[in-house]
């Protein structure tokens, strides 16, 4: 502001609420406060009156908007005893989201925490191996963290994920009281599994390679991979669905192979 | 980095300088500069990848194409109808090019090579390691496409294959520049990479009889050696990762069968020592470590220069961490020393620094339960100055801190010795030694420093090689040796019982010497009588070097004589100890008769030159006496004639006698060791003081041609240096040693740094001849391989997979009359107890059998009871079951 007499904003018409005089409203520390403009009379700025009606309603001109927004409908929201609705487009929590397979779509390459202008991720990769097989291909993403207290939900990571298996939820409500809840780790992130989907780790469907995956070749877990989980993993509570999943798979494709000869 | 270049230091000035314009930029440079190197002097990058300034040019990648315009004969500059290739061709006079900068035809040349480069180049950057630093991902955004036109499948190959343990080929992302294969070629020569196959190949999944051109293995899976059964194998489980189909990733590459291939001399298809720098020069991910793969990302890392402590050639690396883990080392580039190459223990040989039995707090042992228990430090430093106080009271404390100390923290140990504890009794040598070698050292190694130098090396006439395996014992000489070989400027000779790999690598010239031998073949040389005329005129050289290596110290009078060879014949002589803490030991006297910078203790007038540099008034404060040495102070610790030992880093393996020696700890009266992890001398202790590794402090590691290798520290941790201990224990002892800083530590150091007065006398020990084994016994040579059981590898299980197998050597003669054939089990019996390795047969002397001193199976001192020049025993011949190899 390089005049010195144009009031700031928030001056403007505060007369009727607290005393008009800025030298009144310096604080007691006596430099000069923080937005305040120097030597200009608050009092000397409202406007002269210019005839008799004017200066008969000037004393509740003031209330003018109040009146006014008496009768139009209330905008103010609820929240949180209401949840407000937000656009679908929303930018609120990531999720790591997973094949329908049940396998994770993160490879941990790091392209996220790369993109994040604000440092709040942190991925670590690691190999997959025929024991425990996480993600098509040879790698996943082993550790995956993000600090929310960073987080400024710009959505440079999900453009940046090459898999698409980072992208944003709709839930905004992320407060906590301690440091340590804030930093929502894999599993706080990671897509709950769907009606149908076997948990990581198991291997990929047979005959497939990461790129069937990828361009939706793989639609649900198949009876072998349900059959290796229930090897390697007899308690596994996922397999139940995945089983019933894996039947109506081998039906369809059975189904569409009739068809096609 | 891998894509740039520096011109080589130091041209000679008679070479004929050649004006050229680049750019519109002349420039003058001298004759056989390539293009590529012209231009990087004025500023202008070409984008290249198969070109290294290390390398031989090869012209392999097509990536530097400029437009080259040359006078014709009437002196009218004409271009040439094509782009040339800039890393292959030489400046002319009146040369003018054009690089991408000025020319639209290079230009366009250019991002045409680069299209071609990337049709068959896969998506992988997320997944692949050289992601963020990768060549290709720069010059693609510098000199490419914005975007594809290539619209077919591409080619895939089934992989990983693991090329060995540690290193991985991810074939669809070679761009086949060679550059690892023209390295391990050119540099190590260990070819056991290599371009195979031509053509194109096949896009994914595709299956014909082609060989596709791409790097491959000389393993049986690639080229169908070896065939055990017949059978060539493929794809491996290996439980270890998974391909891009999910199935295992592949021991080997897939079995297109091309020829034989040669086998290593242990029967294994080639590995190399120095293998991990084709991860590091290679241009793209196509070269992975298993240790690194999917680590990290280069903006995750933090990196500090340090000095590799694995051998005493001091060579430089950059130590990556993240998150206070160090994830990989990469070679650093120090032209002088090594380069830009480093050895794989080097590189790889990290995780020992941080296992779980590296010590956090001091110990004590617990009263009650007779355990070593955590305590604090006041309390530790309380015990330990007690205890070493009355120990130095009552008969004297032996001190042996090991060989792997930085010079700082070496000097501390000196002082504290001298100063603290009244005493001469130290020595550093944890290893075989004899006081004819503490002689050697005073006389001939203390306070000479850069005299032969690896610049030396390269540009001697000739080296002879004495008790020392440079492949082996000290990689990086290795490497310049065989550089200087290869260029012709240098012959090698070397004495010692076979001719070993490296030595034929560096096409050495064997001299025949069994152990036991070298000081009477060293006088013969001396006197240049008979065969050795020829090896004596040319150490007689100008230039002339004699490397020994610490293994001489157990021939008597070898190197007594090794010093009159060089006297007799003018060459220089240079000694190299294994450790890279060694040679600083030497240099501030961790010796018996030795005091900082070469002064003998025996010298009234160099103990006056050390006191007064100490801030000690009388001479008297000194003791003037020479020590005990390693063994006597192990001896007499165990017998109670010294009443306590402060240890150092010692590994037990690692002294001849190693049970006797363990057994002298034990009955020692009062012990302190100072150790970052526990090791099996900590159960005989009664203070241990945990002390930082190389990453958590800084310090300087003098090499073996005396060059002071500094180093920073990696993490900011309240680890402590040994120096700083011993300053601790010092104070609770009353005394201020002043090296709690490395300030206050470099000060003193220069103080003491000049002594021009008398230095010991030579040693004078009387060459014996070799012990002649009697009927039926055979002697025993051995050296420790560079990979083996050391516990500087620890934790390295991928590294260990490189090891060369231990394998015991034995004569045709020898494997004859006992029977045995390459493959079949033979075992070695001493006083001790019996080996049993696979057998190697080697031409060599027939009553010698070589075997690793150190390696997995085969630890000599322990197993055996004796070591190099021992006796022992053939004994109970095991025949390889039908068709096995060593594998
Ligand atoms: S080599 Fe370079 S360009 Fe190729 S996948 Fe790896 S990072 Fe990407
Ligand atoms: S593996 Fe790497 S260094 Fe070797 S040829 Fe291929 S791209 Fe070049
Ligand atoms: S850099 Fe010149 S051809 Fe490769």
């Amino acid at each position: 502001m390089s005049d010195e007499t144009t009031p700031m904003p928030h001056e403007r018409g505060g007369t009727d609420k607290q005393p008009a005089s800025s030298d009144v409203a310096k604080p007691a520390r006596g430099g000069q406060g923080i937005g305040e403009v120097k030597g200009v009379h608050a009092a000397s700025l409202i406007p002269e009156p210019k005839n008799a009606v004017e200066a008969l309603v000037a004393p509740v001109a003031g209330f003018g908007v109040t009146m006014a927004t008496l009768f139009k409908p209330v905008v103010t929201e609820q929240y949180p005893r209401e949840k407000a609705p937000v656009e679908p487009r929303y930018h609120g929590r990531h999720q790591l989201n997973r094949y329908p397979d049940g396998l994770e779509k993160c490879i941990g390459c790091e392209l996220c925490a790369w993109a994040c202008p604000a440092d709040a991720i942190y991925v670590e990769g690691a190999s997959n191996t025929p024991e425990a097989q996480y993600s098509p291909g040879e790698r996943y993403g082993r550790v995956y963290q993000i600090n929310y207290l960073r987080c400024i939900f710009c959505g440079l990571c999900i453009e940046a994920c090459p898999t698409r298996a980072l992208t944003m939820t709709n839930e905004f409500e992320l407060a906590d009281q301690t440091r340590e809840k804030l930093i929502f780790t894999k599993d706080d992130l990671l897509a709950p599994l769907r009606e149908g989907m076997l948990a990581a780790p198991h291997p990929m469907a047979e005959g497939t390679t990461d790129g069937s995956y990828y361009q939706g070749e793989v639609t649900g877990p198949t009876a072998d991979e349900v059959e290796w989980v229930r090897r390697n993993r007899p308690d596994e509570p996922s397999l139940e669905s995945a089983t019933a999943a894996a039947k109506r798979g081998s039906a369809r494709s059975e189904g569409s192979a009739g068809a096609a000869s | 980095m891998t894509t740039t270049a520096t011109p080589k230091p130091g041209t000679p000035a008679e070479v004929e300088g050649i004006a050229v314009t680049i750019d519109g930029v002349e420039v003058t440079v001298p004759k056989g500069t390539l293009i590529i190197r012209a231009a990087e002097q004025i500023g202008i990058q070409i984008p290249r990848f198969c070109d290294h300034p290390l390398l031989k040019p090869a012209g392999a990648c097509r990536q530097c194409l400029v437009m080259v315009a040359t006078p014709d004969r009437e002196g009218n500059v004409r271009e040439m109808p094509k782009p040339q290739a800039s890393c292959t061709m030489e400046v002319s006079p009146g040369m003018v090019v054009s690089t991408q900068r000025t020319s639209e035809v290079a230009d366009k040349a250019q991002h045409g090579v680069m299209e071609l480069l990337l049709i068959n180049h896969p998506l992988d950057c997320p997944v692949c390691d050289k992601g963020g630093e990768c060549p290709l991902q720069n010059q693609a955004m510098s000199n490419g496409r914005t975007n594809s036109r290539f619209t077919d499948v591409k080619r895939t190959y089934p992989k990983p294959v693991k090329i060995s343990t540690e290193i991985l080929l991810d074939r669809d992302r070679c761009i086949l520049c060679q550059r690892c294969t023209r390295f391990q070629a050119e540099i190590p020569g260990d070819p056991f990479i290599d371009l195979q196959g031509r053509g194109g190949g096949a896009p994914g999944g595709a299956d014909h009889g082609m060989l596709p051109q791409q790097i491959g293995a000389y393993d049986e899976g690639v080229l169908g050696f070896a065939g055990i059964d017949g059978e060539v194998r493929e794809a491996a489980e290996t439980g270890q990762m998974v391909g891009p189909n999910g199935d295992p990733a592949l021991l080997s590459g897939i079995a297109y069968t091309v020829g034989t291939a040669e086998l290593d001399a242990t029967g294994r298809p080639f590995a190399s020592y120095f293998s991990g720098n084709t991860i590091q020069i290679c241009p793209v991910g196509a070269l992975t470590s298993a240790t690194y793969r999917f680590r990290s990302r280069p903006f995750d890392l933090v990196s500090t220069e340090s000095i590799a402590e694995h051998d005493a050639s001091g060579s430089a690396i950059r130590i990556d961490h993240r998150r206070g883990v160090v994830l990989r080392r990469l070679a650093g580039d120090d032209p002088a020393v090594n380069e830009e190459w480093i050895t794989d223990k080097d590189r790889f040989a990290f995780t020992w620094q941080a296992l779980p039995d590296v010590i956090q707090t001091p110990l004590v042992r617990d009263e009650e339960t007779g355990e070593l228990v955590a305590a604090s430090w006041s309390e530790a430093i309380a015990l330990a100055a007690r205890g070493l106080a009355q120990a130095a009271d009552d008969g004297g404390v032996g001190v042996l801190p090991g060989g792997r100390l930085t010079l700082e923290d070496a000097y501390a140990w000196s002082k504290f010795a001298r100063v603290v504890l009244g005493t001469n009794d130290v020595d550093f040598r944890a290893r075989a030694n004899s006081p004819e070698e503490a002689e050697f050292l005073g006389h001939a190694v203390a306070g000479v420093s850069m005299d032969v130098t690896f610049a030396g090396l390269e540009s001697a006439p000739h080296v002879l090689l004495v008790g020392l395996e440079p492949e082996d014992e000290a990689g990086t000489i290795f490497l310049r040796l065989r550089k200087a070989v290869l260029a012709g400027r240098t012959s090698v000779s070397t004495l010692a019982p076979f001719a070993t790999r490296g030595s034929t690598k560096v096409r050495a010239a064997l001299v025949t010497t069994e152990p036991g031998a070298e000081a009477t073949t060293l006088a013969a040389i001396a006197a240049g009588t008979g065969d050795h005329a020829e090896l004596a005129e040319s150490l007689r050289a100008e230039g002339a070097v004699i490397l020994v290596g610490e293994r001489l110290a157990q021939v008597p009078g070898g190197l007594t004589a090794v010093l009159e060879l060089a006297k007799a014949t003018g060459a220089r002589l240079a000694w190299v100890p294994r450790r890279a803490g060694d040679r600083g030991a030497v240099e501030v006297g961790l010796l018996p008769g030795l005091l900082p910078g070469g002064r003998p203790v025996t010298d009234a007038e160099a103990r006056v030159d050390v006191a007064s540099a100490w801030g000690l008034d009388a001479d008297a404060a000194l003791p003037g006496e020479i020590g005990r040495d390693h063994a006597a102070i192990l001896a007499d610790a165990g017998s109670g004639e010294l009443a306590g030992l402060l240890l150092g880093g010692i590994d037990i393996e690692d002294l001849p006698g190693a049970g006797e020696s363990e057994r002298a700890v034990r009955e020692a009266g009062f012990v302190v060791q100072l150790e970052v992890r526990t090791s099996a001398l900590s159960r005989y202790a009664d203070v241990v003081l945990p002390v930082a590794p190389p990453t958590m402090k800084a310090g300087t590691f003098l090499n073996w041609e005396g060059r002071p290798r500094p180093f920073g520290q990696v993490f900011a941790t309240s680890a402590r240096s040994d120096a700083q201990v011993l300053d601790m224990l010092a104070e609770g002892m009353g005394v201020d040693l002043g090296t709690g800083s490395l300030e206050a530590v470099h000060r003193e150091l220069s103080e003491l740094a000049a002594w021009d007065g008398a230095r010991q006398p030579a040693p004078a020990v009387e060459p014996s001849p070799a012990p002649v084994p009697s009927a039926g016994e055979h002697t025993v040579a051995t050296w420790r391989l560079m990979l083996d059981a050391a516990r500087g590898q620890d934790g390295e299980p991928y590294l260990a997979g490189t090891a060369h197998r231990p394998v015991v050597r034995v004569s045709p003669g020898t494997a004859s009359s006992q029977g045995v054939a390459d493959g079949d089990r033979l075992t070695v019996v001493g006083p001790l107890g019996s080996v049993t390795l696979p057998v190697l047969v080697t031409p060599m002397p027939d009553h010698v059998v070589w075997l690793p001193l150190h390696s997995p199976g085969s630890s000599l001192y322990r197993m055996l009871g004796v070591g190099s020049g021992g006796s022992v025993r053939l004994a109970s011949a095991e025949r390889a079951t039908n068709g096995e190899v060593i594998r």
